[in-house]
């Protein structure tokens, strides 16, 4: 228990040094550009292939669990669009990008604080955590919306081309993707999104900033970033679901 | 004037620093020597707050460092420059992007201004033309040198040195030194250097500080070394076969 509210503190304390006003607005913005490149750009290629295929497998084990003929066919379209927007693009995508941003983040301010780049930037007089982890923070909070949105379209182009050889049509497809829609849906799967990305960028952030030691302190780092991002993600995805819809 | 006052640190249960009080002096090349894990490198990061202290007075011309609010160790930070051991330059930096950084984040200068500044210090650490490459496409030496031009760009009141010429040939290590030793007086600054590399203190040492089991055991210079009597000091400067040679003739 000490550990844990130990760990808590300094996480607290680390993020109040974090949110201070930039010193530099030019240098601010310019490590946030090189941070939508690296968090967002450079994500988008993995985030179409697995969305792609999520939404492809959803489509035909829907199809396959829904054979019965009292069953209309453009429920398929239907349940695949809600799983898709209510569990699959937020959270699981968020739970693959942690591992690709968490671990990426985690090593590479781990590896500045073990190199003594973290300390050359204290010397000088910059606030380190501010001018490393800001702009990460603010990347992750308005790309990883997009992330999802774009997750969601693809993995629905990707629930039609896996419908094709289950005999749905694609008008009933594209019916059932607008059937009953809810668009708080798209709010809540927003809201969990932008959740994840805190956690995500924060709590890697963390464990690379307070890393000591040498490569094998970096890589542990690393996995431990991925391991308790997770495990955050799905603690929150449980909370803000209760929350937000029960 | 850099004055330490009864440092005492400790890890955990471990004593590392036991009541140090020094002199640094301004415009001299002041050297902290003594074996691995005598203190020196918690001495030196503890001086400008990398490690917090257990006890004692941090003073850079009178203003105690330890005592400073945040915002005034920051700006005490801006009249200091230190070379790290491992050059600590940004990876995804060129070397002149690695040199300007200090200077975009706390001047007002002009590009051009700004460029002049990093060119004269590449030109005092003989490294002209090497603006557009980076880190990982650098010598030990080179690395070395980036790193000071680095630390001296924002023309600082102080320089820290941690083992500036480790890992570098016998050569390449006097360069380094002697580098340190001729911008400090022309620039009237006080330097720290901390090492345990017996040709940099027989070659630069004008104020040495002796470090041994974390307590200043000597203080002196080059020429008091030599001649000095005391036991551990000797035992860690004459080691080696040739300076024991040289001790005796």
């Amino acid at each position: 228990m000490n550990k844990i509210l130990k760990h808590l503190g300094k996480y607290l304390l680390m993020l109040n040094k974090v949110f201070s006003f930039p010193e530099k607005r030019t240098i601010f913005l310019k490590q946030l550009n090189l941070e939508f490149k690296k968090i967002g750009l450079d994500s988008i290629g993995i985030v179409t292939i697995i969305s792609f295929f999520i939404g492809a497998v959803v489509s035909i084990q829907t199809a396959y669990n829904f054979e019965s003929p009292l069953y209309p066919k453009y429920l398929i379209g239907f349940a695949t669009r809600e799983s898709l927007l209510l569990e699959f693009c937020p959270t699981m995508l968020s739970l693959i990008l942690a591992g690709k941003i968490g671990s990426n983040i985690a090593s590479e301010i781990g590896s500045m604080r073990v190199s003594e780049q973290i300390d050359a930037l204290e010397i000088m007089g910059v606030n380190s955590a501010s001018f490393l982890i800001l702009p990460k923070i603010i990347a992750s909070l308005l790309f990883f919306p997009c992330l999802i949105i774009l997750s969601i379209s693809i993995g629905l182009i990707g629930g039609w081309v896996g419908c094709q050889n289950t005999g749905i049509t694609t008008a009933s497809y594209l019916y059932g993707i607008k059937f009953d829609f809810n668009p708080f849906y798209i709010t809540y799967c927003l809201i969990k999104t932008t959740v994840f990305a805190f956690i995500i960028s924060s709590v890697s952030s963390y464990f690379g900033y307070y890393t000591k030691g040498g490569a094998l302190e970096v890589g542990a780092s690393s996995t431990r970033a991925v391991v308790y991002s997770s495990i955050f993600i799905l603690l929150f995805n449980f909370l803000l679901t209760d929350l937000l819809l029960a | 004037m850099i004055e330490i006052k009864n440092i005492c640190k400790s890890f955990s249960e471990k004593l590392v620093l036991d009541n140090v009080s020094f002199n640094f002096k301004r415009g001299k090349t002041n050297l902290i020597i003594g074996e691995s894990g005598s203190g020196k490198t918690t001495l030196l990061r503890s001086l400008i707050g990398l490690n917090s202290i257990d006890d004692g007075e941090v003073l850079f011309d009178g203003r105690d460092f330890h005592k400073l609010k945040i915002k005034e160790k920051r700006k005490l930070r801006q009249e200091i420059g230190m070379l790290f051991q491992k050059g600590a330059l940004y990876d995804y930096m060129t070397v002149q992007d690695n040199i300007l950084f200090p200077l975009t984040m706390f001047t007002e200068f002009s590009i051009e201004e700004k460029i002049n500044r990093v060119n004269e210090c590449l030109k005092r650490v003989n490294l002209e033309n090497c603006n557009h490459l980076l880190p990982s496409e650098l010598s030990g030496g080179m690395t070395k040198r980036v790193s000071i031009a680095r630390a001296i760009v924002m023309k600082p009141k102080y320089l820290l040195c941690d083992e500036p010429n480790s890992g570098l040939d016998p050569k390449t290590a006097i360069l380094i030194d002697n580098l340190i030793q001729e911008i400090t007086e022309e620039n009237n600054i006080t330097t720290i250097v901390n090492t345990h590399d017996m040709n940099s203190v027989m070659e630069i040492g004008e104020s040495i500080a002796y470090l041994h089991k974390g307590k200043l055991c000597w203080q002196g210079t080059k020429d008091d070394l030599i001649n000095s009597q005391n036991k551990e000091l000797n035992n860690f400067v004459f080691a080696s076969k040739l300076f024991k040679r040289l001790k005796k003739s």
